[in-house]
């Protein structure tokens, strides 16, 4: 047990720098340059744009520039060329809402996915799952900010479904239970948004893996034991089909991150994914940096952490 | 000694041919293709049919569906559904093109990797990993928006990021086939190395990578929609259907068609390709005959 922890230790230290390497140069080896003003504005002195330059590190070889930025990302110095407040403030700020977001649509899709996936994999061939992995290519195919608007539509004539932001103005609660109870009301709709897709993939992912697992051999004398299709499906077969939903979790992450830059930015959700987007349109390279350094490494941490604990559960995973 | 009674491609179309959604599906994206490509030359050759899509018609802005405008016109007076229509190669062309690059991409590292095992295998296959981190549509949008939002840019970034699962999948067909015996039939010949790859081992693993290619096509439309509606989509004025829904945002709940009509399109197309592609997977799957 502890060499698989330590050989999977020290691929996640690799895999850290080749992301810190993706995140860095993807930004920077762009054409343009990350100018509060234009390019060409006339009255911006030669000797302005030099400084700007060197505030930022900008007139040194690129090597250095990656090295100033990852050792800044790491002690706290690097800083947003918007508002010179250090990006890990601007980012931890964020983070926690959109952790809560992130949380949520997994948990939607996750269970979602389950049920579906499970109840598919049981009528597997009849017009049930025919229709379900239907309807489950038609959540993968509808866009997400489509729906939200449509929703929007919807909603505004006579819903009480709070659209904008995490908080309701105006209101002040008499205490922190009624609070929070507010906030997860916030997140329902762009939660479940966010979750849509992954709904059906994870469905897909876990019918398969139990179909997989009911042509096993110990299903077949479990059934000529006579014992309840009921019970060799959830008691005998479950089980062992779970690993795909666990390992899905790590592709579940990018995407409900990578999705979340729409559906933040159509509720006007404060979380990382506006940031970004603000980011972007601000071409603030530090921000970006750290932020596609930061989101791909909670992801490694998080398919990490999955690792280990299916070594934990299932004792096969080791030898691989 | 018979013959075979049939090959593996005719039994995949037969098979694909009792699956009446599939053949459905595959009838949607035949007739997507053949709009597309009807209005690719109309628009290049400055036809208005059935209007210009570009016109302002300052009198007759956000109009409802009618007999005129059959699906509404937009806050400049444009007829949306010749918008519509002429906007509909771009997403053809982004999702194609796309899945293009990223096989590419995909099929060599995949094809490497697999062939040649031990420390080419490793090194590879953890950048395979640490690309797989990054939340791929906000690595996208990062890239397109700093490169500038063009049709060529976003075909190549989206080709660029996407590649990950095809090479995993080539990397896994190769690692099965590099043991079989005509192979090492060929490696005994003498054969050189990139034609037992691509000669001898890729044709093998055709079936898989085609399956997930036509799977690609429309998760690069829907990639190219969502950056269209954050503005770093194809730029106006060529219209697409997610710059058009982009544009109708700020007229939502005045003018609903603005919205309904293109994403509707957009919706469609993605789940014709998405069930053609599945029944294409369980046409060539080889698996479910065990059952």
């Amino acid at each position: 047990m502890t060499t698989f922890i330590l050989r999977r230790l020290l691929i996640t230290a690799v895999l850290v720098f080749f992301i810190s390497i993706i995140s860095f140069f993807i930004i920077t080896l762009t054409p343009g340059s990350p100018y509060p003003w234009g390019e060409l504005n006339p009255k911006i002195s030669e000797s302005v744009k030099a400084n700007f330059r060197k505030q930022f590190h900008l007139d040194e070889p690129i090597w250095n520039q990656y090295w100033f930025n990852m050792r800044g990302l790491f002690t706290g110095e690097l800083r947003s060329i918007k508002d010179g407040r250090p990006v890990l403030e601007r980012i931890s700020e964020r983070l926690p809402a959109t952790l809560a977001l992130n949380l949520c649509a997994m948990t939607i899709a996750l269970s979602f996915g389950l049920l579906v996936g499970v109840y598919s994999a049981k009528v597997s061939g009849q017009w049930q799952d025919t229709s379900l992995s239907t309807v489950a290519f038609g959540f993968l195919a509808i866009p997400e900010f489509w729906v939200a608007y449509l929703l929007i539509i919807g909603l505004t004539a006579g819903f009480a479904v709070p659209l904008m932001g995490t908080v309701s103005h105006g209101i002040i609660f008499p205490n922190a239970i009624a609070a929070t109870l507010d906030w997860i009301w916030h997140l329902a709709l762009p939660a479940t948004m966010l979750a849509l897709g992954s709904i059906a993939v994870q469905s897909r992912y876990v019918r398969a893996s139990l179909l997989e697992t009911l042509r096993e051999d110990y299903i077949r004398t479990a059934q000529a034991k006579g014992l309840s299709p009921e019970k060799v499906l959830y008691h005998h077969a479950l089980r062992n089909s779970l690993r795909p939903l666990i390992t899905g979790i790590g592709s579940l992450l990018p995407a409900l991150i990578g999705g979340a830059v729409i559906i933040e930015t159509i509720f006007a959700y404060p979380g990382i994914g506006r940031l970004g987007y603000q980011a972007v349109l601000e071409r603030d390279y530090p921000t970006l940096v750290a932020l596609n350094f930061i989101t791909a490494l909670l992801v490694l941490l998080g398919n990490l952490l999955a690792d280990i604990l299916y070594a934990i559960v299932d004792p096969r995973v080791r030898l691989e | 000694m018979n013959p075979p009674a049939q090959t593996p491609f005719r039994r995949a179309v037969k098979r694909f041919r009792r699956n009446r959604l599939g053949m459905l599906a595959l009838v949607s994206v035949g007739g997507l293709f053949v709009i597309a490509a009807v209005f690719a030359i109309l628009s290049s050759a400055d036809i208005p049919f059935p209007s210009n899509p570009n016109a302002t018609n300052l009198e007759r802005k956000l109009l409802p569906p009618n007999p005129i405008n059959w699906l509404g016109t937009d806050n400049l007076g444009r007829d949306l559904f010749s918008r519509m229509l002429h906007g509909s190669y771009i997403s053809l062309t982004v999702g194609f093109v796309a899945v293009t690059v990223s096989l590419c991409i995909g099929i060599v590292i995949g094809a490497v990797s697999g062939y040649f095992g031990r420390w080419v295998d490793n090194i590879l296959m953890r950048v395979v990993d640490a690309v797989m981190c990054f939340p791929t549509f906000f690595l996208i949008l990062t890239a397109v928006a700093l490169l500038g939002p063009s049709m060529f840019n976003i075909i190549i970034v989206i080709g660029l990021v996407s590649w990950t699962g095809t090479a995993r999948l080539v990397r896994a067909e190769f690692l099965t086939l590099r043991e079989t015996e005509y192979v090492r039939a060929a490696k005994t010949l003498g054969q050189s190395t990139p034609k037992i790859i691509f000669r001898h081992i890729l044709p093998n693993a055709f079936a898989p990578i085609f399956v997930t290619a036509v799977l690609g096509i429309p998760a690069a439309i829907l990639t190219e929609a969502g950056l269209s509606f954050l503005g770093f989509g194809v730029q106006p004025p060529q219209a697409t259907w997610g710059n058009i829904i982009a544009d109708g945002k700020t007229y939502l709940l005045d003018a609903w068609w603005l919205i309904v009509f293109p994403g509707l399109a957009i919706f469609l197309s993605a789940l014709s390709f998405y069930l053609a592609g599945d029944a294409l997977r369980q046409a060539v799957e080889t698996r479910t005959e065990r059952k």
